[in-house]
């Protein structure tokens, strides 16, 4: 049982949950990995039991690169959990990962829910909010919670090129 | 991952061979002060008293919740209701149609006769609907911790992206949107029952503060303490009862999106549920979106409504900002939507409100401010004034878009006699 405190909110992994506890325990180690499918070799997300597309059981935990760009997102100015309300807008991004984006088929990608941050981990200041859309290109890193448990998370990649993103009123 | 769907066998047997008999809730308050359990009996109880049931006529309940509200064994105990079948089911918005399609198929299978469906639930003054509270305390864990740890937890935050993706997509405005606020607005203004009666404009809502881009506070419904109930029976036992027949065309239940945990895996992000559920419901109903004469598109969000009429055909893919508010959707126009003022206005039930209301609507006995004849019956004027009538002309076809979230929906489509 992994059991720890993140701005406010009690996070546990109990010892059943055999995928999430290895998923974590990776990110923990800042070693981003996806199960990829014995039978078919599509990389999978969120961690599961079986691969969603052949069924098949048998994967392995193989490393990913943490790019990705953001497919959609919301800014949060009313939090629901009091300790993000310091840290209101914050942003709640939806990234598509550069790896396996547009398969199998065009309209599937591996996305991820994740925050902005900054590359320690802390949700981002208002000034990097307002540069992020649908279309930045981001990088993950990781906000440590607890041994075994560490979130991925996204910083803008200042390398990457690409145009202007688009934000919501502009 | 998304297999393409087998062709739906068309349930054309059961078209209109069932009926919701009577509709009954309680007010719609924040502060009921009282239980759940106390609630759901009286909706339960003024259901049977619109239908003009006994307890001993009743057979059946179904009922859905998330773990904030009483069960079928209480509430039929209660009220001196012997049961032949129950269940309890776990789920919010789109629960109803699907609990509808599963009464018709338990009575088809000859386990029962006549079955209640209620929802009851105090979601202002106990567990908050909007996710604060008791809903913001529980553990994060399994699923979660790729989700709510982002402090994306609320029904707002989660869809968002959806909506905001729609906006990318198609250049839809919050402007347009606003415009089903401004519309349901209009018809609780119409409602004596509605928590909010005042009319608002697009301006009120884009002005409104921001929640979580892209929702204005007035794009987001209302959290109130309520219960309401539906009974559903064969046509053929309901042809003796007190209303005009409110027949059940077809029906879809759940209908999901590829991996619909974590609908957004498979895109476009922007077309949600409906239009997967459309291709079972109207080939089941016998009808298309241009036979139906009012809509009860779910309005957790301005954003739900808009989605959902898109994705089911009530215009091409894209113009839902257009359609909701060009008109169409206000009462005097071509196809109003949530005449009761919906989840925005009258009141948050997860979905089953919206059917009741159309129930009224097809009975064609919307119940606003005008005159009761001596029939007993309401007099409409058809005067959409505030404060005025709000039953629908000669409304003989309603359809019912039910929201669990961008990856799953329901809808029923009803007729008159």
């Amino acid at each position: 049982m992994i059991s720890a405190q993140y701005l406010g909110m009690p996070l546990e992994i109990n010892d059943l949950d055999h995928e999430n506890l290895d998923y974590f325990a990776f990110c923990a180690k800042h070693d981003f990995r996806l199960q990829r499918c014995a039978a078919c070799k599509l990389f999978r997300y969120p961690p599961t039991t079986a691969c969603p597309w052949c069924s098949e059981l048998k994967s392995e935990w193989v490393s990913v690169e943490g790019r990705g760009i953001v497919h959609s997102y919301t800014e949060v100015h009313h939090a629901i959990q009091p300790a993000f309300k310091p840290y209101t807008p914050y942003l709640v991004l939806l990234v598509e990962l550069d790896t396996q984006s547009g398969k199998p088929t065009k309209e599937e990608g591996l996305r991820m829910i994740g925050n902005l941050t900054r590359p320690d981990g802390v949700l981002a200041p208002k000034s990097d909010v307002e540069r992020v859309g649908i279309g930045t290109h981001v990088r993950m890193v990781f906000t440590d919670i607890a041994p075994g448990l560490a979130l991925p998370q996204w910083t803008i990649d200042e390398g990457a090129a690409g145009g202007r993103p688009w934000r919501y009123g502009e | 991952m998304p297999l393409p769907r087998e062709d739906v066998d068309v349930t054309t047997f059961l078209r209109d061979k069932y009926a919701i008999v009577g509709v009954g809730e309680t007010a719609y308050t924040r502060g009921s002060d009282v239980s759940t359990r106390a609630l759901a009996t009286i909706a339960v109880r003024n259901a049977m008293l619109d239908a003009g049931l006994k307890a001993s006529e009743i057979d059946g309940m179904l009922s859905y919740q998330f773990n904030d509200s009483t069960f079928s064994p209480f509430i039929a105990g209660d009220l001196g209701i012997r049961l032949n079948f129950y269940m309890d089911v776990f789920g919010g918005g789109s629960s109803t149609e699907a609990l509808i399609g599963i009464a018709i198929g338990v009575i088809e299978a000859g386990l029962c006769k006549t079955v209640v469906i209620f929802r009851a639930m105090n979601g202002f003054s106990q567990v908050r609907i909007g996710g604060t509270g008791v809903r913001a305390a529980v553990p994060v864990s399994g699923d979660m911790l790729h989700g709510r740890a982002y402090g994306w937890q609320s029904a707002g935050q989660m869809f968002a992206p959806t909506f905001m993706r729609h906006m990318h997509d198609y250049g839809t405005t919050a402007e347009q949107v606003a415009h089903v606020r401004v519309a349901h607005s209009h018809h609780g203004s119409n409602n004596p029952k509605a928590y909010y009666k005042k009319r608002l404009t697009v301006e009120d809502v884009v002005n409104s503060r921001m929640i979580c881009k892209p929702l204005h506070l007035l794009d987001c419904c209302v959290e109130t303490d309520n219960a309401n109930a539906i009974i559903v029976t064969s046509a053929e036992r309901a042809k003796d009862l007190k209303h005009p027949l409110v027949r059940i065309r077809g029906v879809v239940g759940r209908c999901s999106k590829p991996r619909a945990d974590m609908h957004y895996q498979t895109g476009p992000i922007s077309t949600v549920a409906g239009r997967y559920a459309r291709d079972i419901l109207w080939p089941n109903a016998g009808v298309g979106p241009e036979d139906v004469d009012l809509t009860g598109s779910y309005d957790a969000f301005t954003f739900t409504t808009m989605l959902q009429l898109e994705d089911y055909g009530f215009c091409k893919k894209g113009e839902g900002g257009r359609y909701v508010s060009d008109g169409t959707i206000m009462l005097g126009g071509k196809r109003p939507n949530n005449t009761s003022g919906g989840h925005l206005c009258e009141g948050y039930t997860h979905g089953i409100a919206m059917v009741i209301e159309n129930v009224r609507q097809l009975r064609h006995d919307a119940d606003d401010s005008c005159p009761i004849g001596p029939d007993g019956r309401r007099q409409h004027t058809y005067d959409y004034r505030e404060g005025g009538c709000r039953q629908v002309r000669n409304a003989e076809v309603s359809a019912n878009l039910g929201w669990a979230s961008p990856g799953t929906g329901s809808a029923m489509v009803m007729r008159r006699g």
